[in-house]
């Protein structure tokens, strides 16, 4: 496709087919007009970097995320572990059932047991068997504010992980690489903290009421209005709980007869909130854009399954950054598709609002987009500013319709005064109405820290997931034994990270999740980034088979420039 | 570009045999003979099992590899002298059949 029909395509007009004889359907065949349909093009085997080639025009500055393959070895030696550690499972558990060793965990009654079996399928095995050996890489008690560093409670353990002591000691200071804490206003002390204490010593702490009975402070209004013009939309709603925003709105949103197409890997939050609704969900393969133009035109020309009506509404959910890949949503190809096929939009910004963009005004800033083409737009004040809570944003007439149908606004406690105070506080700061260039100068820092520590680790030679612009960053780890080493090194070098496994990910795709964050200094990554190379080196993480030469297979390396 | 040359199936059997320890100061054998025990903990996923289970799952592996050593040992030669008596009939005392038919 030219470039001007894919700016005809943004402005919304529909492509016209031509009168010209040449592209009129001829013998009844309809000619392909979708403007995303490439031809397969050879990829090289062992990487799949996703660049913005398919249409330039509608990205202003590149777009470069990669996702490695699994080397096939890795892969192998992974399911291998796994298989010998649910062996080692199954006689365990076959002890614990001849009660050869002491059971820990949760077992059916003796009169239970003719029923059927509350705790046989494959995920209570796994939590038993695989989770509880090294469930002491999580949950750990933190006893400070998780900034930039905080104070962990010291745990041991005399049982493998059953129970936990606390020695009444306290690990000082540890960097903290898996807090949410983009921009850096998880802090006890400053302008947020104090304001939140002269909201308290006005408004008290709890609300005691839903939002349409008498839990509407002035406060609350103060802060929807703020949080539309930080978006850049007419009105927007907040809410106590991000999860329950999702949740609770998407029912409110679509019903039956509606359809909603959403990623791959969205968040529960969004999962939970489409079954409710009771809509037909199909789901599109992750950030492809083929596959979801694939799904519209299927929807628009079948309609419904089995009447063939049309749909009453076509709901497109996606995230703004996917936190478990580190990936950007390509928000203008979803645009130009949503506008060609009448589709409505529902944009889950939690973890990009504050994070990306020049102005720190999320994904839609990040691209240089309208607010306005997005109709629903969603997020959570939980991660970039510091506090808790979710919001909608849109037309107005969305926003009055949420506030008398949404379970959320009729049934859920308002959102208390301090933590209102704390959002309203940070986002005048990130907004700069605060008079200070603070804003400015932790976004400017987050997007240095962002693309310094991505550089270093992928120089390194690990295998990172994602955009090149995202503040979050995973890291593979793939053996099971690996999850738990890598945590527990980390946390020996005072560093806390956070280990991801099966069911969150993949169950070969297990992971190393650092969320950077403004409040780090350059030292503070410098020593975070010799540990993880550290430990790197001491657990042979570094998979990656990019250009770089292997320094320790020298020799092997001079043979091959002599063959060239 | 020429370091590319070689393919991941062919370098990583070698990894194997000289694990690239080569960012890693050793200051003896000992250290890098525990720094591989620790490696093998690790990939077959071991590491997480409590002392009891690594030392069940040691010695099954242990015994498998000393069976196969000794089969080796044993059987091997045996059998690779026969299949060379079976493709080169002109091994070990036979006699040729055009000597005997010249005589």
């Amino acid at each position: 496709m030219t470039e001007s029909s894919a700016t005809k395509l943004l402005n919304g007009d529909a492509c016209r087919r031509t009168l010209n004889g040449k592209n009129a359907s001829k013998n009844g065949y309809v000619k392909n007009h979708c403007p995303f349909q490439q031809p397969q093009k050879y990829r090289r085997s062992g990487e799949k970097k996703q660049n913005a080639t398919h249409n330039p025009s509608l990205y202003k500055k590149p777009f470069m995320e990669s996702f490695e393959e699994t080397p096939l070895l890795v892969a192998v030696l992974t399911y291998m572990g796994y298989g010998i550690l649910t062996v080692f499972g199954y006689l365990r558990d076959f002890l614990r059932h001849w009660n050869i060793e002491k059971c820990h965990v949760a077992r059916e009654r003796d009169e239970q047991k003719d029923f059927v079996p509350l705790y046989q399928d494959f995920e209570n095995f796994y939590t038993r068997n695989l989770y509880m050996r090294i469930r002491d890489n999580w949950n750990r008690p933190i006893c400070s504010v998780p900034g930039a560093r905080m104070d962990l409670v010291e745990r041991v353990t005399h049982n493998y992980n059953w129970t936990f002591d606390h020695t009444g000691k306290v690990v000082k200071d540890v960097i903290n690489m898996g807090s949410y804490n983009y921009l850096g206003f998880a802090e006890s002390t400053g302008t947020c903290a104090d304001a939140a204490i002269e909201a308290t010593q006005i408004y008290g702490v709890g609300v005691g009421s839903t939002r349409c009975e008498m839990g509407n402070l002035d406060i609350h209004e103060e802060l929807e209005e703020l949080v539309a013009r930080f978006l850049g939309v007419e009105a927007s709603m907040a809410f106590g709980m991000g999860f329950a925003t999702n949740s609770m709105n998407i029912p409110a949103l679509t019903g039956k007869g509606c359809l909603i197409l959403s990623d791959e890997l969205n968040h529960a939050s969004l999962v939970l909130g489409a079954r409710l609704s009771g809509s037909t969900i199909r789901v599109f393969k992750h950030n492809n854009m083929q596959s979801l133009e694939k799904l519209l035109r299927d929807a628009i020309v079948h309609g419904q399954p089995r009447t063939h009506r049309p749909w009453k509404k076509i709901l497109i959910v996606v995230e703004g950054i996917y936190s478990m890949e580190g990936s950007i949503i390509r928000l203008p190809e979803v645009i130009a598709l949503k506008k060609r096929y009448k589709a409505y939009l529902y944009l889950d910004e939690a973890h990009s609002i504050g994070a990306l963009g020049p102005n720190g005004r999320g994904v839609v800033d990040y691209f240089g987009l309208d607010p306005k083409d997005v109709d629903i737009m969603m997020g959570t004040f939980t991660k970039s500013f510091g506090a808790a809570g979710g919001y909608i944003g849109g037309k107005k007439e969305l926003i009055d319709y949420l506030r008398s149908h949404s379970h959320s606004a009729l049934y859920a406690t308002s959102m208390s005064p301090p933590v209102v105070q704390q959002i309203i506080t940070s986002m005048k700061i990130i907004m700069g109405e605060d008079g200070s260039t603070l804003g400015a100068d932790r976004l400017r820092q987050l997007s240095e820290n962002t693309n310094y520590f991505r550089r270093r680790l992928r120089e390194m030679g690990f295998i990172i997931y994602g955009n090149d612009d995202s503040p979050v960053v995973p890291l593979m780890l793939y053996m099971p034994a690996k999850i738990g080493a890598f945590g527990r090194e980390m946390l020996k070098r005072n560093i806390g990270t956070v280990v991801v496994g099966f069911p969150a990910t993949p169950i070969i795709e297990s992971r190393a999740r650092f969320c950077v964050s403004a409040a780090h200094t350059r030292e503070m990554l410098d020593t975070a980034l010799e540990a993880i190379s550290e430990v790197g080196d001491l657990l042979q993480l570094k998979y990656s088979r990019r250009e770089q030469p292997l320094p320790s297979l020298g020799w092997m390396s001079e043979e091959s420039l002599l063959q060239d | 570009m020429g370091v590319r040359v070689l393919s991941w199936y062919f370098e990583t059997p070698l990894l194997f045999a000289f694990p690239p320890a080569g960012r890693m100061n050793f200051k003896n054998m000992r250290e890098y003979l525990a720094w591989l025990y620790y490696q093998y903990l690790l990939i077959t996923g071991i590491y997480v099992l409590e002392p009891w289970e690594k030392s069940i799952f040691n010695s099954v592996l242990f015994s498998a590899i000393a069976m196969v050593v000794y089969t080796s040992y044993v059987f091997v030669p045996i059998h690779v002298r026969l299949a060379l008596e079976f493709f080169f009939e002109n091994f070990g005392g036979q006699p040729e059949s055009t000597m005997a038919l010249m005589n």
